[in-house]
């Protein structure tokens, strides 16, 4: 550590007049122990530097919690002076809360299922065939992945109001399905490319056609790649709110995204507690899917960032 | 990615008696029918719109009034009126000012600290911390806007934190809200940038370190001449992705601030937005919109040219 890392150096300097095992370095400064000390250093600065970033980005987290136990929640983060389950049991109803969460499921559920039947259908040609136009497709999808949606919203409600798709759950799924379906046909692709294509011929020579080597060979060899986009197409849907915003009219359809914005420009400004009781009921389904997801988080991530080319 | 890696063409060509298996052979009208309907739905709602848009943008179409009963071609008069208009102008530099401070400074910035950090610091804090900033990742866009708002409202957490120090309280919805609609952004996207570097950190070897070390180089030298330009691609592609995701940000904003207070943090999607559906000219909102995937194009060919050279093909 030099002195062009003041952070480092500070704390480390502390800890060698604390420490026990860093007053024997001193005595003896062999290059190894030198080296373990700076270690040590750099580890603690990290870990406070760490922490300290953590503080500023639970404080948000953590007002949602504590104010959803607190029916006399204001704007600000604090202890609840009285714990009470008051704000859960007030939209704890079909209105609310279960109908909003279930035209949520539907919606994200019925675009997820679209999504990746038809980009594993699309991924199995694009990683098993050769065929000149493959480079160009490829690198269509890679850059259409990055198209911002909201950037076409105007024309799909335009077009989506002469077809008389407005207000239509289907229609909103088939959209929501198609502008997820470059990510994760992108993804399919990269985790079918993995699975090798000796297992597929033999179960090609036993007779197998097409779709059932696909089905029972291919898709159970990369189950942890197909859960992985799975949940990241469902959780990218589950909160996207502009395009349901933009598709769905009617309050009977609304997706929770789209009440949590009505509910609060209604009773938002004095029921804190409630806003923060549905945020919470509303987020939970996604955590759930990311602490399941655990680990293999990451394969997602060194696909995204092209470190796998 | 590649076209057709060694190993598919040799497999393909590996002699077996009963040749059936004709994987990385060409592709056949009849093997590329499990593509379609994924190609229907893309040609369909992708490039339908992108095309579509290219003609509404020249019209005068819109929701009420004249240009709904009798949609007519008016030509570049959209865009003439576009460059013209104050408020365009004020959402194009606001537009910018959010992606450079919240993307390309913020996320990236906190997003390689982020990840750096992870590496050093001690296992069980950099666990919990980088579930917390993953948590505020991933919860839905519009919890992530309530958060922030109150969070920086006027009698919010972060005012009662800076009185509780003897720090006098900020007002930056009303004063500054482009401000607070960047640290927000800063806050919800942080997690994907340091996914993506501590991907990409974790594949650099280590014995690239301990020589520069050996060399004489301090931490602050093997991250700039050793760390950087080994990440150049992860970097490049980083800022390109996390730049697109920030120009099209539309709930966030529009949950904390509706663009306001007097247009002071009203980007192009919001002012799109605002056009379209609040005074109903679909043509000048899709006009708007076209622009807007212009800078995003504009900022992806900039990326793109930081890319190594062997890695653009």
């Amino acid at each position: 550590m030099t002195a062009a890392d003041p952070t480092a150096t500070a704390p480390a300097a502390g800890l060698r007049d604390a420490a026990p095992t860093t007053t024997t370095a001193r005595r003896d400064p062999g290059p190894r122990r030198r080296k373990a000390t700076r270690a040590a250093g750099t580890s603690l600065a990290s870990t406070i530097a760490m922490v300290v970033i953590g503080i500023v980005f639970l404080v948000p987290l953590l007002w949602v919690v504590l104010a959803s136990f607190d029916t006399e929640a204001s704007l600000s983060v604090g202890w609840p002076k009285r714990w009470s389950l008051g704000n859960y049991a007030a939209i704890w109803n079909t209105e609310t809360t279960f109908r909003p969460l279930a035209n949520s499921l539907v919606l994200c559920g019925g675009a997820t299922i679209l999504t990746m039947v038809t980009a594993v259908l699309c991924a199995y040609p694009l990683s098993r065939y050769r065929f000149r136009a493959k480079r160009p497709l490829l690198l269509t999808i890679i850059f259409s992945t990055g198209l911002p949606i909201t950037a076409i919203m105007i024309p799909v409600y335009s077009m989506f109001v002469q077809v008389n798709l407005i207000d239509s759950m289907g229609g909103a799924i088939l959209f929501l399905g198609a502008s997820s379906l470059p990510y994760a046909i992108f993804l399919t692709k990269g985790f079918m490319d993995g699975v090798p294509l000796e297992i597929e011929e033999s179960a090609w020579t036993e007779g197998a056609g097409v779709y059932r080597t696909l089905w029972s060979v291919v898709l159970p060899l990369m189950r942890s790649g197909l859960s992985v986009a799975t949940i990241f197409t469902f959780v990218s849907m589950w909160g996207n709110f502009f395009v349901p915003f933009m598709l769905l009219l009617s309050p009977d359809k609304l997706p929770a995204a789209v009440t949590l914005y009505t509910f609060s420009s209604q009773y938002g400004q004095v029921a804190y507690g409630q806003l923060a009781a549905f945020s919470i009921f509303y987020s939970l389904p996604v955590v759930v899917l990311y602490l399941f997801l655990g680990r293999n988080l990451g394969q997602g991530f060194a696909a995204a960032g092209g470190v796998k080319g | 990615m590649t076209t057709a890696t060694p190993t598919t063409t040799a497999g393909a060509q590996v002699p077996t008696p009963r040749r059936r298996s004709r994987l990385g052979d060409r592709l056949t009208a009849v093997r590329a029918v499990p593509m379609l309907p994924a190609g229907i739905l893309l040609v369909v709602f992708m490039l339908g719109p992108i095309l579509y848009s290219l003609y509404l943008a020249f019209t005068d179409s819109a929701i009420r009034g004249e240009g709904a009963s009798d949609t007519s071609f008016v030509g570049f008069t959209n865009f003439t009126d576009a460059f013209t208009d104050a408020d365009f102008w004020n959402s194009v530099v606001l537009t910018l000012v959010f992606t450079l401070i919240s993307a390309v400074i913020g996320q990236n910035v906190l997003g390689m600290l982020l990840a750096l950090l992870m590496e050093r610091a001690n296992r069980l804090m950099t666990f919990t911390v980088t579930s917390i900033v993953i948590a505020a990742w991933i919860l839905p866009e519009v919890v992530a806007g309530y958060l922030l708002y109150t969070f920086f409202a006027d009698g919010g957490s972060l005012n009662t934190l800076l009185t509780s120090v003897g720090l006098p309280g900020q007002d930056l919805l009303f004063s500054a809200p482009i401000i607070a609609v960047s640290f927000a952004n800063i806050w919800r996207g942080a997690a994907f940038s340091m996914l993506v570097y501590s991907a990409a950190l974790s594949s650099v070897p280590g014995d690239v370190y301990e020589s520069a070390a050996l060399d004489g180089a301090g931490p602050v030298r093997r991250f700039v001449s050793v760390t950087i330009p080994l990440l150049r691609p992860a970097i490049a592609t980083n800022l390109m992705l996390t730049t697109l995701q920030t120009l099209s940000v539309f709930g966030l904003i529009f949950i904390m601030t509706g663009g306001g207070p007097a247009r002071q943090s009203q980007t192009l999607p919001l002012y799109m937005y605002e056009q379209a559906f609040s005074y109903g000219q679909l043509g000048y909102g899709t006009a708007v919109a076209l622009l807007l995937l212009l800078i995003g194009a504009l900022a992806s060919v900039a990326y793109l040219r930081l890319l190594p050279e062997e890695d653009k093909r």
